[in-house]
């Protein structure tokens, strides 16, 4: 019984990967032409909603992520808030638009576990002891998705935090690494993601030399993990360039324009 | 004892400062000997107390501070009051009618109604507790006039300037009066609109400016040359 059991099920995945180009070319590139270590192009942006407190916008890849934050202010409903912290409430959403097929607008499983982790690797940042009985409202919408949303969201939602204002102990930088045609790769896309063996989001706070989010989907024998959060957080140091350049360039280029 | 920027070099979350026997100063933190910042901003090493001057952040009371606060709701005992801080702070009636009021016959909201705005003075706060207020000083109490700007709580220093340098300038070029809440809002009235109309200007040059040097020079000029362009029309 168990023996027919798993022979469906890996012929289930023989046919998918029939159906599917590789992954991996034989020059070693994978679909969109990156290299196995190479990040997608990365645009970021701070301070673009002047409603909110603080507020990111994101673009890796195909993916479009915008993060928006309030607070702290006093926590609603009152049983929520915490009288030695701030509590962190945290939305992340995705737009009927981001995907192919229109996705609800209603929080979905997914929405509410996503959210949820997202919290979590965010919390530790952020100094929430200094605050208490207040909450910090924190915004994630994905206007398009191409994979590694989670993780995207963890880093537009951190610069956002950072806009805010918020006293944090680092910024947390998220980074996906995984393992397709039996090679490690990072930063997968929507593709690698479903079609691939494995995929291992990382967020990390680069100067405390922390993790505060790691999930595995997939499997990979412990050398492979182990090789695969190296090559996430080397994505994360990358990015990590990258969001203090995004949170520096607002008041760099008012400088600039003040020298001409 | 290493320091590892240079003075009013911009900074983020994070960033290693300084190293060994150091003070860490607003928007810093210390763990395991090393300061870190906390905030986006401008360090600053005065002596052994290293410092960032955060380019955004928002208002924490201390007691003392003059603030310009919105009334959001009234109360038996008093108001509640809006000070753009993490809590809400509270007026107390006995702080404003007689000793004797009673709450069932005094009319409240006759004096201070949802929406209006007043400046006060914050006699108490410490974070387990809401700040409380006081109007019981002359130069206190409702706003019946001018026009309010906000600006970021940090740059309030810079719109007050080196003691009051920018401030009384302000106040001298366009002939307005200025009130400053230390809360990050600005209560401007002058004679004409023209007049305030300058002041906002400044203002909003202040704070999009507050981390460049010799602001001051710039800002007179600013307010000479929009005056004169006004006076020419």
């Amino acid at each position: 019984m168990k023996a027919t059991k798993k022979k469906t099920k890996k012929e289930r995945l023989n046919m998918t990967k029939k159906k599917t180009e590789k992954l991996i070319d034989k020059k070693g590139l994978r679909l969109d032409g990156r290299k196995l270590d190479a990040l997608r192009p990365v645009k970021m942006e701070v301070g673009i909603l002047p409603n909110a407190d603080g507020s990111a916008y994101l673009e890796q890849g195909k993916n479009k992520i915008l993060a928006g934050v309030y607070g702290p202010k006093e926590a609603h409903p009152r049983h929520i808030a915490k009288q030695d912290r701030a509590v962190i409430q945290c939305r992340y959403h995705m737009a009927p638009f981001s995907v192919q097929e229109r996705k609800s607008p209603a929080p979905s499983r997914r929405d509410v576990e996503l959210s949820k982790v997202i919290r979590e690797s965010l919390e530790p940042a952020v100094f929430l002891e200094y605050y208490p009985k207040t909450s910090i409202q924190v915004y994630i919408e994905v206007l398009q998705a191409d994979g590694g949303t989670r993780c995207a969201g963890i880093t537009t939602a951190a610069l956002a935090l950072a806009d805010a204002g918020i006293p944090m102990r680092d910024l947390v930088v998220a980074c996906a690494a995984g393992k397709a045609d039996g090679k490690l790769i990072v930063d997968l896309d929507d593709t690698e993601d479903k079609v691939g063996d494995a995929d291992v989001p990382v967020a990390f706070m680069p100067n405390l030399n922390a993790i505060t989010l790691l999930q595995m989907d997939g499997s990979l024998s412990v050398e492979e993990f182990e090789s695969a959060i190296g090559m996430a957080l080397d994505g994360c140091k990358q990015l990590y360039a990258l969001q203090k350049e995004a949170l520096k360039s607002k008041y760099v280029v008012a400088e600039e324009a003040e020298e001409e | 004892m290493p320091v590892f920027y240079e003075k009013k070099q911009l900074v983020a979350p994070g960033d290693l400062l300084a190293e060994g026997d150091y003070v860490p100063g607003d928007s810093t933190y210390k763990e395991n000997g090393k300061i870190y910042a906390s905030r986006l901003g401008l360090v600053d090493y005065d002596g052994r107390r290293v410092q960032v001057v955060a380019l955004k952040a928002f208002y924490i009371p201390a007691p003392g501070d003059t603030i310009i606060g919105k009334v959001v709701e009234t109360t038996p005992g008093g108001w509640v009051i809006d000070i753009k801080a993490p809590h809400l702070a509270r007026l107390r009636a006995s702080d404003v009618v007689e000793r004797s009021f009673k709450p069932e016959t005094t009319d409240l909201p006759s004096i201070f109604d949802v929406g209006d705005l007043i400046i006060a003075r914050v006699v108490a706060y410490d974070r387990t507790r809401d700040p409380l207020l006081t109007v019981r000083e002359p130069g206190l109490g409702k706003i019946t006039r001018g026009r309010l700007i906000e600006v970021t709580p940090t740059k309030i220093p810079r719109v007050i300037g080196r003691k009051g340098s920018m401030v009384s300038m302000i106040k001298r070029e366009t002939g307005c009066q200025l009130t400053l809440g230390q809360n990050g809002l600005v209560l401007v009235s002058g004679k004409s609109p023209e007049n305030e109309r300058l002041a906002v200007m400044a203002l909003h040059k202040i704070e999009e400016e507050s981390h460049t040097s010799g602001l001051t020079d710039r800002v007179t000029e600013m307010i000479k040359k929009e005056r004169k362009a006004v006076e020419s029309n």
